[in-house]
């Protein structure tokens, strides 16, 4: 089955890359933060999640991928990524978040049969700040998983534009 | 090994970091790293001086990294630098097109430090 297909049913979609997208992900934390994504409780903490990280996807699928998370996980991210302690990884952590968003966009897609080639990615952008709406087109199909980073969680959504 | 001098061009300065420390790890004795944010920065570094291996990115802003690899023959100090790609575009028309273009090896983001390692020392070592 060629997952990049546009005529592909939304329901067969996400059924098939949402495997694709966790694995993704985790591979990204373990390769490079050497940490593991947990499973999220049923019922997760209220954390605020005030960093939103986005890549867009332009080609034979377009679309957008977010990764959100709490301002304490994208230091930490960075604190992971460069070896240093959270207190010194502040300043770098906009830049680690959408290096992070950007590395699982670009790993998922190079997992999805046929979607490597035929879609480019932009440079990732990141929003500080929970108080906003993304307003995606109407015919947009979403996927969306939460994994727990060191207890504090992450959403990392893929919304594609038919 | 001699010591070498190092140019990384990648838009994120966390990767330009975690790519001297994975070149570091792999025993590489570095004397100087240039960095730079895109392709048209990574041109510029060259005129400070030689390098003798360039690791470059592909998505940058200004100029992308299949541009900056294909524009190096005509810069001063870039003629028959060796340059290894590490990026998120991991697939096999991205992997033809930037050796193509000249790059001499192609590492995919994620990645561990052996395979930076895997792959950096032969080039440095002159092997195709």
């Amino acid at each position: 089955m060629n997952a990049s297909d546009p005529n592909l049913a939304e329901s067969e979609r996400n059924e098939s890359w949402t495997p694709l997208l966790k694995l993704a992900s985790r591979e990204v934390f373990e390769l490079m933060l050497s940490s593991s994504l947990g499973v999220p409780p049923e019922v997760l903490t209220d954390q605020v999640l005030d960093i939103t990280a986005m890549v867009g996807l332009a080609g034979h699928v377009c679309g957008i991928m977010t990764l959100r998370c709490t301002s304490q996980s994208a230091a930490l991210m960075a604190s992971k990524m460069l070896g240093v302690d959270v207190a010194d990884a502040g300043p770098e952590m906009w830049d680690a978040v959408g290096e992070v968003c950007n590395m699982i966009a670009g790993n998922f897609k190079n997992k999805v049969t046929g979607m490597g080639d035929t879609c480019m990615l932009s440079v990732p952008t990141v929003i500080t700040g929970a108080d906003y709406s993304l307003h995606a087109p109407a015919d947009s199909g979403k996927i969306q998983i939460t994994l727990l980073f060191e207890e504090s969680p992450l959403i990392i959504s893929l919304e594609v534009n038919d | 090994m001699d010591k070498i001098s190092v140019l990384i061009v990648d838009d994120s300065s966390v990767m330009r970091k975690i790519v001297e420390r994975s070149l570091r790890q792999a025993g590489i004795d570095i004397e100087q790293v240039f960095e730079a944010g895109n392709g048209a920065e990574g041109l510029a570094a060259l005129s400070q001086g030689k390098v003798d291996l360039i690791l470059c990115d592909i998505n940058m802003p200004v100029m992308d990294g299949l541009e900056f690899v294909k524009s190096l023959s005509g810069v001063e100090n870039g003629k028959g630098v060796p340059v290894v790609m590490i990026t998120t575009e991991g697939s096999e028309g991205h992997v033809v097109q930037a050796l193509s273009a000249g790059a001499r090896g192609y590492i995919r983001k994620p990645f561990t430090p052996q395979q930076v390692k895997e792959h950096v020392l032969p080039v440095l070592a002159g092997k195709p």
